[in-house]
């Protein structure tokens, strides 16, 4: 599969027949790659697809069981990132790798630094170099500031300015876009155009399919660890990448039946809330969800959702507004008694939340609820009514376990969050919210998952629903509410919303009033 | 059976490797140091000090009670240090807890010297533990007021501990025309002998704790509040538990154990108490802890290990002339094998063996950088 | 004026504290410039390795090792290399062999908490714990057992004599004198302080330092061998703590007591935190520290007249004891001056590259 198109000129980076293998999976099966001198290549697959295990053996951090490495024609074997460093690949993570007490000086040249007199660093020249860098490319930063007092678009800066400065010819970045807002996103593409006109290779790993057709020279896609296809963005569109990545025909409407929703569960009203540095992500939000219906959240990660989220279930103090629900006033209360109040809610990150890993399925099906009756007498737990409710929702919820004394650690991902949907949905509840519910899952789990929620809706319950899955959210929602730096700024119909209008409205926010704004900018989406 | 057996054997094996090993490396320390000393190798002086140890600690009736009455503070302070960890808390002050705990018992014993044995007895006992609740109540409420990590907080407070005995015992407890400063003997709130020459209640009481402890943990939803605490405090903060609540609520249980040991000590075997008072209680409890892997009848089973070691220590100075010191080098060499469980699982090919704190929090240090502040 | 202060008693007692303090300060400065040393280079030992990660409750431990292996090498090698004495701090051969062995004791057993914190990545906690605990046995068992013989050490280091003209000189004589009147243990204290803090702040070592000890994957992929810089520090800790563990056994006194570091490890981990992770700020902190102790001394000595005097004879001496253990406390609650420790600081560094 490799490239079939006949453009001149020999590939600054080749990657042959590249496979490795961990226990039980093959995360790489003889991957073919080329990278042309000035090409932004981009890299696209599902979560899991094996991109990370890919960019870490170039970068050294993986040594791969087969295959060859060629850069500039030669074939190296790269032993650790810094002999990466040393052949011209850089690597911007997902997770930047900067040290926020540091200066933006001290982050860029650890590990390069130009000392004098035996050890001492050379401030002055590398700040020179710094500063020349950015003019170069078009962004100057001061090298002395501490680069935990940047925003996350500048860290991201630094994060280029650190390869560069390493004089790297391939840039890999990981996911750049993913904690970014559009504009900060547009702002990083500029900069990578700059970048790859300077003759700069540049791989753009992601799994969003419209950043992928914007920014790339050419496309390719691998799944389960194989490559499935390679393309360039002018012969592609959407629903052809979206196929390659997922490997069969996304469906794009669930079945999810018609909905009947009654009065008003949830109703929040001029909700101001902070985010842990004090900064208020969350702008005065008012929003209704009736008994009944999934009333979706759509936005980029990051806007405020998960702030707004906590505020609900009472993991977070609003600052301002009010939330009730059945018209009962349960703003600020703690998330015990929210969840008394007959409020469900399944957190974003079911490991460091929704499970104690280290505890039997057993007692993470009662984490929740363990202090109710039957579970509890008094001060005392009741193991028995434990067990018996385990034995029942492992069966009700087809959690593949080989029995509820096993460890929550030793489940598969799906059935993880299956323990965690078994638990909320096993209650009589007014409201469910659901953040990322499916989140890294495989398809079956997922379809499963969607089932249930919509089960749930039919049932009575108002569920909010969390997603940065905007396929997701148009999946399941009766109603749409689009979320943009801490605002609503669009509320659309579930089952008659535009993906690209909601794409539009999730990007830049609308203008005005929030109404439809289709066609006032046109760049993304 | 034989499951039952596997599994016995998967908890069981690497404490007893590790105490196997640490008895072959005091045997070297024994006959190396002596050579180095005297310069005559005898691999027989490790034998005679071994069975000096052994007939000291339960070679008699008597030494089996003094076993037994050295086993109880260690009990109890390994009980202290085992609920911290399984509510994710380092509390390296169970020392600090100890001396507060026999601080407050003597002050209360010798007020009530005179009083009947009934109520001096209860109430002194509980002024000692009230006094280590208190101070292992100021590590918690900082840790959940303000993030300040317990192992540093509770170092300190060790220390400033020992400063309150002395001041105390030197000032206010200070008995007027004694020749060094020393506080008078607690009289009729001496813990009863009811077995041997000085096997006092104790006995009875503190394996009650350990009961209470394991019913806590495991029986009750408070003790599952804590684990959960201990083991993700994410996952207790989601499902509505308060982790500060938790936190001071379990150092503070944590110090009332510390300071029964503390109390039980004063009030069982010294009866008073002079500006010198202290013993290693404090620090022998993490390793009665660790042996015991926070579960009660490992502390049970550890604690009486290192209480024998302690008893027949004098007898093995005694008949073989091998320092006492020696204990503190097996202690340490145990709790050397066991942390590097890892390794030692590699070596002797022990597929299931568990190392030790799987269900809590593993590095407690893991918190101890950044800024931390709990909610 | 005068007399308007000293209207209201508390300000009026603050004036008479500080010029009691003031008044003092020559006099107590060379006997807390002592005291400091060894908190000093716990509070070193601390700086250098939990500014790479590694959290080291075993100072305390280390500098016992290093105080009985100093010590105990002057037993043995005084009879083999002889007692001549040098030019300058009454330094012989044995003297100076046996501080390098009481270094590489400190190094050695820094060497067995950086394997155990490093690689076998177990609790640092319990790994320091373990080093005190052995540390006490090992020294204790064989104190005791030496001491059957009651053998002569190899004496101690002895202070400098600066030209009398420089002590003599108004204002900063004793100055002089605090800091250079001293054994070379203590005068290497003050070099190795201004040392570390140009090392850890300019230099591409201090750098790398830092930045291992705050985000050791961000070092790791600038191809920064994480597991080895911490190994050097951890080691060049041990060799601080040996340092201050020498000083005890070789040239404040010229022997061996089981425990003599009574808690001066522990202290200078309180020292590294009221000092905010910096050398300079960890040595200040020691000063503070040990002018606790002077000054309850010197108020039992010589105490200040009138009320002041009083009040503060009427404290218990104790209470100065526990004065460094306070102030941490409050310090690290953050009541006054927030101290931050470094973000990686005590958790294991798992690599990255899955072989």
């Amino acid at each position: 599969m490799t490239s079939e198109s006949p453009q001149v000129g020999a590939p600054a980076l080749e990657m042959r027949g590249i496979t490795k293998r961990y226990p039980g999976v093959v995360a790489n099966d003889s991957i073919d790659l080329d990278i042309r001198p000035g090409e932004i290549h981009a890299l696209l697959g599902e979560n899991g697809a094996g991109k990370t295990t890919l960019m870490n053996i170039l970068y050294g951090l993986a040594r791969p069981d087969e295959g060859t490495i060629l850069i500039g024609g030669e074939e190296v074997r790269l032993t650790g990132p810094s002999e990466a460093i040393r052949r011209g690949i850089s690597m911007v993570h997902q997770h930047f790798m900067l040290v926020p007490v540091l200066t933006v000086a001290e982050n860029i040249i650890l590990g390069e630094e130009t000392t004098v007199r035996g050890g001492f660093l050379d401030r002055s020249e590398a700040h020179k170099r710094i500063v020349d860098l950015g003019r170069r490319f078009g962004f100057e930063v001061d090298p002395e500031v501490k680069v935990g007092s940047l925003s996350v678009g500048w860290q991201q800066r630094v994060e280029i300015l650190k390869a560069l400065y390493r004089n790297a010819k391939v840039l890999v970045l990981d996911e750049p876009t993913a904690v970014l807002t559009p504009q900060e996103t547009q702002e990083i593409f500029e900069v990578l155009r700059r970048l790859a006109a300077e003759g700069h290779s540049i791989v753009f790993i992601s799994h969003k399919l419209y950043e992928v057709l914007e920014i790339a020279d050419r496309i390719t896609v691998i799944r389960r660890g194989k490559v499935v296809g390679q393309r360039v963005p002018a012969e592609t569109n959407e629903e052809d990448l979206a196929e390659m990545m997922v490997g069969r025909e996304v469906s794009l409407t669930v079945d999810r039946g018609e909905s009947h929703p009654a009065g008003a569960a949830l109703a929040i009203q001029g909700l101001v809330v902070r985010d842990d540095r004090g900064r208020e992500v969350v702008h005065a939000v008012d929003l209704e969800v009736r008994s009944g219906e999934i009333l979706g959240i759509a936005g980029v990660a990051g806007n405020g959702q998960d702030e707004l989220v906590e505020a609900i279930v009472g993991l977070r103090k609003p600052t301002r507004g009010t939330v009730s629900l059945e018209g009962i006033d349960i703003t600020g209360l703690r998330s015990r008694d929210v969840y008394e109040h007959g409020v469900g809610y399944v957190p974003a990150d079911r490991h460091r939340f929704g499970l104690v890993l280290s505890f039997s399925i057993a007692d993470n099906l009662v984490l929740t609820s363990y202090h109710r009756q039957p579970y509890s007498r008094g001060l005392l737990r009741n193991d028995e009514a434990i067990r018996e409710a385990a034995e029942e929702r492992i069966k009700a919820f087809d959690i593949r376990t080989p029995s509820a004394d096993a460890k929550a650690a030793t489940l598969s991902g799906g059935n993880q969050q299956k323990v965690v949907i078994a638990r909320e949905f096993s209650r009589d509840l007014k409201l469910l919210v659901l953040d990322q519910p499916t989140r890294g899952l495989d398809v079956g789990s997922i379809e499963f998952i969607h089932k249930q929620i919509i089960a749930k809706r039919n049932a009575g319950t108002a569920i909010l629903l969390v997603s940065a899955e905007l396929d997701e959210i148009l999946d399941l929602s009766d109603r749409i509410a689009v979320v943009y730096r801490g605002k609503l700024v669009g509320l659309r119909d579930g089952r008659t919303a535009e993906k690209n209008d909601v794409g539009l409205l999730m990007a830049t926010g609308g203008r005005a009033n929030g109404d439809s704004a289709g066609g006032e900018t046109g760049s993304a989406a | 059976m034989s499951a039952r057996l596997s599994r016995a054997w998967a908890i069981l094996a690497l404490p007893l490797i590790s105490i196997g090993l640490s008895v072959i490396v005091g045997s070297l320390v024994i006959v190396f140091s002596q050579w180095l000393v005297t310069g005559e190798l005898q691999a027989g002086l490790a034998l005679d000090a071994y069975g000096a140890l052994v007939s000291g600690s339960v070679g008699s009736e008597r030494a089996i009670v003094n076993t037994l009455i050295n086993t109880m503070p260690l009990l109890l302070g390994g009980l202290a240090v085992g609920l911290g960890f399984k509510g994710g808390l380092f509390n390296i002050g169970v020392q600090g807890q100890f001396l507060m705990g026999a601080l407050g018992s003597v002050i209360v014993g010798v007020q009530l010297r005179e009083s009947p044995a009934l109520i001096a007895i209860p109430i002194s006992l509980v002024a000692g533990m009230i006094f280590g609740a208190a101070w292992g109540f100021i590590p918690g409420f900082l840790k959940a007021v303000s993030g300040a990590h317990e192992v540093v907080t509770t170092i300190m407070l060790n220390f400033v501990a020992i400063a309150i005995l002395a001041a105390a015992v030197s000032g206010p407890l200070n008995v007027i025309g004694s020749q060094s400063p020393q506080t008078l003997p607690v009289g009729n709130a001496s813990l009863p002998v009811i077995l041997g020459r000085n096997g006092t209640i104790a006995i009875i009481y503190a394996p009650i704790m350990a009961i209470l402890y394991g019913w806590l943990l495991f029986r009750t939803t408070r003790g599952f509040e804590i684990r959960v605490a201990g083991a993700s405090p994410d996952a207790a903060r989601y499902a509505g538990m308060s982790p500060r609540h938790l936190i001071i609520w379990t150092m503070s249980v944590s110090g009332m154990l510390g300071g029964m040991a503390g109390a039980t000590d004063l009030l069982g075997a010294t009866h008073q108490m002079t500006t010198t008072y202290g013993t290693t209680v404090g620090f022998d409890a993490i390793a009665v802890a660790l042996l015991g892997r926070t579960n009660p009848l490992g502390i049970v089973l550890s604690a009486l290990l290192f209480g024998a070691m302690r008893t027949g220590a004098s007898a093995m100075q005694i008949q073989a002339g091998v320092p006492a010191d020696l204990v503190g080098v097996l202690q340490a060499t145990i709790l050397f094998f066991l942390i590097i469980g890892p390794v030692i699982k590699r070596i002797f090919r022990l597929k299931d063996a568990k190392t030790g704190l799987e269900d809590s929090a593993t590095t407690f240090t893991a918190t101890y950088g950044g800024e931390a502040t709990i909610r | 004026m005068d007399h308007f202060l000293y209207g209201i008693p508390i300000v009026g007692l603050v004036f008479e504290l500080i010029g009691y303090l003031v008044h003092i300060t020559p006099i107590i400065a060379p006997i807390v410039m002592k005291a400091s040393v060894s908190i000093g280079f716990a509070a070193l030992c601390g700086v250098m390795c939990e500014r790479s990660g590694i959290v080291n409750i075993g100072i305390e431990g280390m500098m016992l090792v290093a105080a009985f292996v100093g010590w105990m090498a002057g037993v043995y090698l005084e009879p083999v290399l002889g007692s001549t004495v040098g030019p300058v701090f009454g330094v012989t051969p044995t003297l100076l062999v046996a501080l390098v062995l009481a270094v590489l004791a400190g190094v050695l057993v820094a060497l067995i908490h950086a394997w155990l914190s490093i690689s076998v990545k177990a609790d640092q906690i319990i790994s320091g714990t373990i080093i005190n605990i052995a540390a006490f046995g090992i020294t204790g068992y064989l104190i005791s057992l030496l001491s059957i013989n009651s053998p002569e050490g190899a004496g101690q280091f002895k202070a400098w004599n600066p030209p009398q003209a420089i002590s003599d000189l108004p204002v900063v004589g004793w100055l002089f004198d605090t800091v250079f009147a001293q054994g070379p243990i203590t005068i290497g204290l003050i070099v190795i302080v201004v040392v570390f803090q140009i090392a850890l702040f300019r230099t591409r070592w201090g750098l790398r330092s830092r930045a291992v000890g705050e985000h050791p994957r961000a070092a790791e992929t600038v191809g920064i061998n994480v597991i080895r810089l911490r190994y050097r520090n951890v080691m060049l800790g041990g060799a601080l703590a040996g340092l201050g563990g020498a000083f005890l056994s070789m040239e404040s006194t010229g022997t061996f007591q089981p425990g003599m570091t009574v808690g001066r490890g522990f202290i200078g981990l309180a020292a590294m935190i009221v000092g905010r992770w910096t050398p300079i700020g960890a040595f200040g902190a020691a000063l503070l520290f040990a002018s606790s102790v002077g000054i309850s001394q010197s108020i039992l000595i010589a105490p200040p007249p009138g009320q002041l005097g009083d009040i503060l004879i009427s404290l218990p001496p104790q209470f100065f004891d526990a004065l460094p253990y306070l102030v941490t406390i409050i310090i690290l609650a953050g009541v006054i001056g927030r101290s931050i420790p470094p973000a990686a600081d005590g958790q294991p560094y798992e690599r990255e590259a899955a072989t």
